[in-house]
């Protein structure tokens, strides 16, 4: 696969130390009694940079904060600290006009194309009602605009499916509908959360693909949110697996598949099934479950569930260090 | 044909609704031997569920089984009075389905869920007796005895699939139906009940349904596969043979488009075009539209299934001047 600035190092976002803390609700006995405040640690201190024309991955399993990720990038979400920005530009600190500006700049693809679209609009309506709201523009040009991004997303013959209601497309439409909407103002930069997951197999390729085609014809980068590992392996760049709240591994793809330095990202490769009958299976067994995000372990906050777990992991929490130029890990026992 | 386990003939469900007649199961046959396991292959809207459901004859109105034969120890459970048939229900032919907490009556203790099961089939069985029993079965699938009081809410959803499957196997049936088991699980806990569901197959000897989207699962889990597209089975083999030498071109159309990453570069083919409505299916092959091989026949005439090598059908005229 060639790309279309493969050694670019420039920045287009880049994260610093971002944390989000959901309060949890409680009866009005309960606060009087414990007189406490706890909270969701949904997103507890994450550090990346996404880089100019690349596909970056967050991965991990459900509620390990890779959505909140992606909601607080582009401040859909306000964050409890921590710093966001685009271009030198941050967001975390633009009043909500600027930040409506910026927009056009960077979208969303959702995971659900059943409710992502008002169910009274037509899809033309629809894709082209961005153009309306950032005045960019009407009439006949936002026809042709419109027509022209249908056509692209292979929604064709576009005079056909621009008068459609979003119930009379299949998933697979209605996902490529909703990227024709987030590409029309021309964004450089696009979160994907879970774009596939809900679409069917022998759908979901050729979504992943025209992602593919369409980030290398519009020059845009994207920040892939995803539970299949699989999936992520095809798509990315590279790969930062999230675990309770944090980036507990980071790296080039192809240096986090063949040398997966922390436990946890190794017992989720080693859980991917994988399409060859004659393969054993070595499933790394894991203790318990994901404990809650409210009371988050002291020290390495995976050493209740980690196989190889010593002293240290109890006590401290491991820092993110280099392994290698481009692949980081937080764990103590990982060396260098 | 040899004794099997369960033997199912040119079975045939409709959904007679209002826009007209859906046939989501299209003259499926197949059969099932001791401790094997059958992983059915299709997508949403392919009919893999309904097949399932009917062999219990559970398929929700409006739709109905209009065909077909379903033998299970030589008799046709088709043919079987209700009360008949509740005697086969969970106790002979069991199921987990996708949702655990929709399965699992919210406002009844674990404990609670086994006795009913056990004392609706085994009357003379005392509440402790069935109590114990259930402690039993849950240290089977890896949850401490001691959850039997507690609630399903207070379990997460992989212990939640446990406790199904532990009712499931509780009284020991030949077939268990795993309808989309794990797929509201994550990877790692999805790993961990596929290979629970492969123990307690062992221990119990039970034959297993694997009902799924997922090609890498069955492929990875089953013994044979059958692949279904818009209601009908289109290939059958064991799955080495369909990894090997896969004869349809759906099969083959999945295989190239699903990630492997065992591989170090992968360039993933899509199939075009989407699934068939059902209401008009559409004429011959119903895969044609999205075929890359298709030839005027496939338009006109519907393909038959035929044994192309032992026990490995496929139904697609590609085939049709061998054997």
């Amino acid at each position: 696969m060639e790309r279309w600035c493969e050694m670019s190092q420039i920045e287009i976002v880049r994260v610093e130390n971002l944390k989000k803390y959901f309060p949890v609700e409680k009866s009005f006995l309960e606060r009087l009694l414990t007189r406490t405040r706890s909270f969701v640690h949904a997103v507890d201190g994450v550090t990346f940079s996404v880089r100019k024309g690349e596909v970056f991955t967050l991965a991990g399993e459900s509620g390990c904060g890779k959505t909140t990720t992606g909601k607080l990038i582009l401040g859909l979400i306000p964050p409890t600290s921590g710093k966001v920005f685009f271009k030198d530009q941050e967001i975390t600190k633009l009043d909500s006009e600027k930040l409506r500006l910026l927009r056009r700049k960077m979208q969303i693809i959702f995971q659900d194309p059943y409710a992502s679209f008002n169910p009274r609009m037509k899809i033309g309506e629809a894709i082209g009602h961005p153009l309306e709201i950032h005045g960019l523009a009407t009439g006949k040009e936002k026809r042709r605009k419109v027509l022209a991004m249908l056509e692209r997303v292979g929604l064709t013959p576009p005079e056909q499916f621009k008068d459609l209601y979003p119930h009379q497309l299949s998933g697979g439409q209605r996902q490529r509908a909703a990227m024709a909407r987030s590409l029309i103002l021309e964004p450089e930069f696009i979160v994907a959360d879970e774009p596939v997951s809900m679409i069917d197999v022998s759908l979901r390729t050729t979504i992943i693909n025209l992602m593919l085609d369409l980030k290398k014809a519009l020059q845009l980068t994207y920040l892939f949110i995803t539970h299949d590992l699989a999936i992520a392996k095809y798509i990315s760049d590279r790969i930062a697996i999230m675990y309770l709240g944090k980036i507990i591994e980071m790296g080039d793809k192809k240096e986090i598949f063949s040398n997966p330095m922390h436990p946890y990202t190794q017992a989720l490769l080693s859980a991917i099934p994988v399409p060859n009958p004659e393969r054993k299976r070595k499933i790394m067994e894991l203790k318990g479950e994901v404990p809650s995000a409210i009371k988050i372990p002291a020290g390495c906050r995976f050493h209740l569930r980690c196989p190889f777990a010593e002293n240290i992991c109890m006590k401290e929490e491991p820092e993110l260090k280099a392994v290698t130029a481009d692949h980081i890990v937080a764990c103590h026992l990982a060396k260098g | 044909m040899q004794k099997q386990l369960l033997t199912v003939e040119n079975l045939t469900v409709e959904y007679w609704t209002r826009k007209g007649k859906v046939r989501a199961v299209d003259d499926v046959s197949f059969y099932l031997g001791k401790a094997e396991t059958l992983g059915v292959v299709g997508e949403s809207g392919s009919g893999k569920s309904t097949l399932g459901l009917s062999l219990i004859r559970l398929v929700p109105p409006p739709g109905r089984i209009v065909k077909g034969h379903v033998w299970l120890e030589g008799k046709d459970i088709l043919k079987l009075r209700e009360d008949e048939i509740r005697s086969i229900r969970g106790r002979k032919i069991s199921f987990v389905f996708q949702d655990p907490m929709t399965s699992l009556n919210p406002v009844k203790k674990i404990g609670e869920h086994f006795v009913e099961l056990i004392q609706t089939h085994e009357p003379n069985v005392s509440r402790k007796e069935a109590l114990e029993r259930a402690g039993k079965l849950l240290k089977d699938v890896g949850i401490q005895p001691e959850r039997i009081d507690d609630y399903p809410h207070q379990l997460s959803g992989g212990m939640r699939q446990r406790v199904m499957i532990a009712l499931a196997i509780a009284l020991n049936p030949y077939v268990v139906v795993a309808d989309e088991p794990t797929t509201a699980l994550d990877v790692i806990v999805q790993a961990k009940i596929l290979d629970l569901l492969k123990a307690v197959q062992s221990i119990y000897n039970t034959a297993l349904i694997f009902i799924t989207h997922d090609l890498s699962i069955a492929i990875e889990r089953c013994d044979k596969i059958f692949v279904m597209y818009a209601g009908q089975m289109v290939e059958h083999s064991n799955v080495r043979d369909m990894c090997k030498n896969p004869q349809h071109p759906y099969t083959q159309g999945l295989l190239k488009s699903i990630p492997n990453i065992e591989l170090a570069e992968q360039k993933l083919e899509a199939i075009p075009g989407f699934p068939p409505d059902l209401l008009n299916p559409p004429s011959g092959c119903r895969f044609w539209p999205r075929c890359s091989y298709a030839m005027e026949r496939c338009r006109k005439a519907e393909p038959q299934l035929i044994e192309t090598e032992k026990d490995h059908l496929v139904r697609c005229f590609l085939y049709g001047e061998m054997v």
